[in-house]
């Protein structure tokens, strides 16, 4: 099966390409990138006007499969991430029960085999039961498919733990995904301490329940010369701290998520729980700290931290609801807006979508170098469209960009060649 | 257009018989007191207080009452009403209180006025004196002392203006 | 016009909904003072009652334990005339199954016109006013505001001291947990008073100063030259929260006695929200004492609720 995709901008990072080319895919793999190819395939694109890159990859999403379908489900979350033009995520253990064991592994990439839309590329928990004091058995995990280790949701909070973990996890070359946060600063919190919280009367959680953990962690990560990826970062005081050690020969990586580089604590006025998450939206200046943070590398990754609930949890006093929204369809388009406001060079958003991700869980993947496997996004990036409850594939309606206008999305998603997004509509 | 019917001499001389009927009738101000209605009732009972005083030497006390809070059509009024003090500094029960208003129409003022003042005590007897009365009664309701009766259609506007209230005395009525 | 009092032709009240002062402006609050006035005169009477709620029907809703200020709220309609009844339910509506909406819901097919709303949740009573077409006035959300409480207290003050430009009040205690210190800064610094907090620094929230409020810590410094003490209650539980070390010390450093008294200004208010701990936050001869107006506030706080009941419920759904 040959697969022709024509005349779009093929950005390649990984191969310092940016320019128009012609890719063909045969048998599930990149064949050829070239100015012209002039061959008859069964199958041809017309990317003209589009961008072509290696798939999107998310390292941080919330799937809720098993224990919590009613929010989300493997399949209604894969399917947003084809809409979203994603051909990889990473769901994050804290499902019911915990993804702990090889078999939760097994189970949950067998689930997306069946499904055959995308990859997903599990993470398992570093702990049993995320408790936090014993240790899942990583050879197990890695041995079922597990990409990353986290336990995400909750902070590693004994600091041993936490050194271990990095340190046996090194057998493995796991990566620890960490998701840093002071239970005992954040106390009751549930949303930034600040001017907004105090004239809401809502208990706040400070930066610092965030930055005095991300100090922590990279000093036990230098420790231990494992490897450590911090999740969602929020704030200008962690991304110092990760630049500052990036700078001193540290190896850690970072991602942050679209929210954090364009929505503030404002967006709680009145309530809102669709802009409650955690960590929790912080200040202007935290906004403007995070895209620089991207733009001059301390951040490696956007990932989308996609956490769905249902209206019904959402709809309720603002202490009540739970922490968290959906991401995955919204974050290539607001990702470009950075691109638009040039913060990043398109090539940037590349690596922080897909090259760099592909890094951190070490899949070879996130280029399109001749005989890699064939997952492409391409994306139309100047296509206009309004963020609509009932077009998300996502079970939950979490957003706080609903009824945004938007500039740019996927229209075709290939995943090792096969074509689950095309014209903009999911393919099977 | 407008059209004067009474001037400051006028009113000022249907004051001062009103305080003449007000004694005659009541054969003095044995247990007399007045109660206006806000805000411009309120300027006629002061006015009807000082001229029985200067009449009988007496002094009658005075209260203030707003009925806004006693209106029938109070859910239903578009405009926003502005609740006023109600004052009433004596104990009204077995009194003869005169109820000063400014003009007399449909009766319902005087209604919510009854029930306002029942709720201070029962008077011995409650007795009504107003500026104008215009008539289209929808109560049974009548004046016991009346300045002036002007005959008015439904349309148009019988303007009462007070020096307290408004910076001259007049009443003009014009169309609506 | 044969209707009696004037009309307000300038701008109309236009809220069918009470959540907080911050949201109010200044001739909003004035409106309610003033009417508030005009009711506190119905309570001295023989006969407490008016007609002006007739047929109307307020359903308190209390998701938190408060006698007073639901009483209160009780008073003030039934001197109105209008009909209420009284919801109580201690502990989060999910701990019941319920979701609060779903029980205002159901209150509002009772076909209530006005719903006085007590949560522990902050933001509860604007999430409901958004959804509910009763009115929805706020008695306590939280550690929001208590728009209601810093009505009467500024009616209070108002009373007492005529006028509320450049007068200096002081919060005392319990800034961080305290709807009532909110509610009292978004009205008096509207009405132009010059709002000062003290307490622990543990329980003073974060850039409370950006609200237009000075800090102090030292209670015997902050007391000097003010017109008004607000002394705030104190939660005891908050100990456990490591917010200060014991009972003892917080009276010794921020309690009001009648030695530190002497400090202030002579005719200086104490005023107090009430329940009081005698001994802790306030000296039982200093809450009895002749600077007190801690009971006038319970008068006071009758009248305007009656204003604001008067008011939202007048407007027109």
């Amino acid at each position: 099966m040959k697969i022709l995709i024509k005349g779009g901008r093929v950005v390649d990072p990984r191969n310092n390409l940016d320019e128009v080319r012609d890719v063909l895919i045969e048998n599930g793999r990149v064949r050829k990138v070239a100015g012209k190819i002039s061959l008859s395939a069964e199958k041809e694109m017309d990317a003209r006007g589009k961008v072509v890159c290696p798939g999107l990859i998310d390292l941080h999403v919330h799937l809720r499969q098993p224990g919590y379908e009613y929010k989300e489900t493997i399949e209604t979350g894969l399917r947003a991430a084809v809409k979203g033009g994603f051909t990889g995520v990473c769901p994050m253990p804290n499902t019911n029960p915990v993804a702990d064991s090889r078999s939760d592994m097994e189970f949950m990439i067998g689930e997306a085999r069946r499904l055959s839309l995308i990859n997903l590329w599990p993470v398992g928990a570093v702990t049993l039961r995320q408790e936090g004091k014993e240790l899942t058995e990583f050879g197990e995990l890695k041995k079922g498919g597990a990409a990353a280790l986290s336990d995400d949701g909750r902070p590693v909070t004994d600091s041993n733990i936490l050194r271990r973990a990095l340190l046996y996890a090194k057998k493995f070359g796991l990566v620890i995904m960490v998701h840093c946060e002071d239970e005992g600063l954040c106390g009751d919190g549930c949303m930034n301490e600040g001017l907004v919280s105090t004239k809401l009367g809502l208990p706040g959680i400070p930066v610092e329940a965030e930055s005095a953990e991300v100090a922590r962690d990279i000093q036990l990560a230098d420790m231990t010369g494992g490897r450590l990826h911090f999740c969602h970062l929020s704030s200008k005081k962690s991304l110092d701290l990760v630049r500052q050690a990036k700078a001193q020969g540290s190896k850690v990586t970072a991602e942050t998520c679209p929210h954090y580089f364009h929505l503030t604590e404002e967006a709680i006025l009145g309530y809102d729980t669709r802009a409650k998450m955690n960590p929790p939206l912080r200040t202007k200046n935290d906004l403007e700290a995070v895209r620089a943070a991207l733009k001059d590398g301390t951040l490696d990754a956007i990932a989308t931290d996609h956490a769905p609930h249902s209206e019904n949890e959402k709809d309720v006093e603002f202490d009540q609801a739970p922490f968290g929204i959906i991401g995955l369809e919204t974050s290539l388009a607001l990702s470009l807006k950075l691109v638009e406001e040039g913060v990043l060079s398109l090539p940037d958003l590349v690596r922080k979508m897909s090259v760099r991700p592909a890094e951190i869980i070490q899949t070879d993947r996130g280029h399109l170098s001749e005989g890699a496997v064939a997952d492409v996004t391409v994306f139309d990036p100047n296509l206009e469209w309004v963020v609509k409850k009932e077009k998300l594939e996502s079970k939950s309606k979490n957003s706080p960009f609903l009824g945004w206008k938007m500039k740019g999305k996927a229209t075709e998603v290939l995943a090792a060649g096969r074509v689950v997004l095309e014209s903009g509509e999911i393919v099977r | 257009m407008d059209k004067l019917i009474l001037d400051r001499a006028a009113i000022e001389r249907a004051v001062a018989r009103m305080a003449h009927e007000i004694l005659e009738k009541n054969k003095g101000t044995e247990g007399l007191a007045l109660v206006g209605i806000q805000t411009r009732g309120v300027v006629l009972a002061e006015r009807l207080k000082a001229a029985v005083q200067s009449i009988a030497g007496v002094s009658a006390p005075l209260g203030i009452l707003d009925i806004n809070l006693y209106r029938d059509d109070l859910t239903r009024v578009s405009e926003q009403p502005v609740i006023h003090k109600t004052e009433i500094p004596f104990d009204i029960d077995d009194k003869v209180v005169v109820l000063a208003d400014d003009v007399l129409y449909t009766g319902r003022t005087i209604r919510a006025a009854l029930d306002a003042l029942t709720d201070f005590g029962r008077p011995r007897r409650i007795e009504l004196a107003v500026l104008v009365d215009r008539g289209h009664r929808e109560l049974p309701i009548r004046p016991d002392f009346v300045g002036k009766n002007i005959p008015t259609s439904r349309e148009e506007i019988v303007q009462v203006r007070l020096v307290e209230t408004d910076g001259k005395d007049e009443v003009v009525v014009s169309q609506g | 016009m044969e209707a009696a009092g004037g009309v307000r032709t300038e701008w109309r009240w236009t809220r069918k909904d009470l959540v907080s002062l911050e949201e109010l402006s200044r001739e909003e609050i004035e409106l309610v003072l003033d009417t508030a006035e005009s009711f506190k005169e119905v309570s001295a009477r023989e006969v407490k009652k008016v007609p002006a709620l007739r047929g109307k029907t307020v359903a308190n809703l209390f998701f938190e334990p408060s006698t007073r200020t639901r009483t209160s709220f009780e008073l003030a309609a039934k001197r109105l005339s209008a009909d209420i009844v009284n919801f109580s339910s201690s502990g989060s509506s999910t701990v019941k199954g319920e979701s609060l909406k779903d029980t205002v819901r159901n209150m509002e097919a009772m076909q209530v016109d006005t719903l006085v709303v007590r949560h522990s949740s902050s933001g509860a009573a604007e999430y409901l006013a958004r959804f509910v077409k009763a009115g929805v006035i706020n008695a306590g959300d939280g550690i929001h505001e208590h728009p209601t409480q810093g009505l009467l207290d500024i009616f209070t003050i108002r009373e007492r001291k005529k006028n509320l430009e450049g007068l200096k009040v002081c919060l005392v205690g319990d800034i961080l947990h305290s709807r009532v210190a909110r509610s009292n800064i978004w009205g008096l610094t509207k009405l132009g008073a010059k709002v000062s907090v003290c307490g622990p620094p543990t329980l003073i929230p974060s850039k409370i100063e950006e609200l237009g409020v000075t800090v102090g810590y030292d209670l015997d410094e902050a007391i000097r030259g003010q017109d008004v003490l607000n002394i705030l209650r104190i939660q005891l539980e908050r100990q456990r929260g490591a917010f200060f070390p014991s009972i003892r010390e917080y009276a010794a450093e921020y309690g009001i006695s009648k030695e530190r008294l002497e400090r202030a200004k002579k005719d200086v208010l104490i005023m107090h929200p009430g329940p009081v701990n005698r001994g802790v936050e306030l000296a039982g001869e200093v809450a009895d004492g002749p600077h007190s107006v801690i009971l006038d506030q319970v008068t006071n706080g009758i009248a305007v609720r009656m204003a604001v009941l008067f008011l939202t419920t007048m407007v027109e759904r």
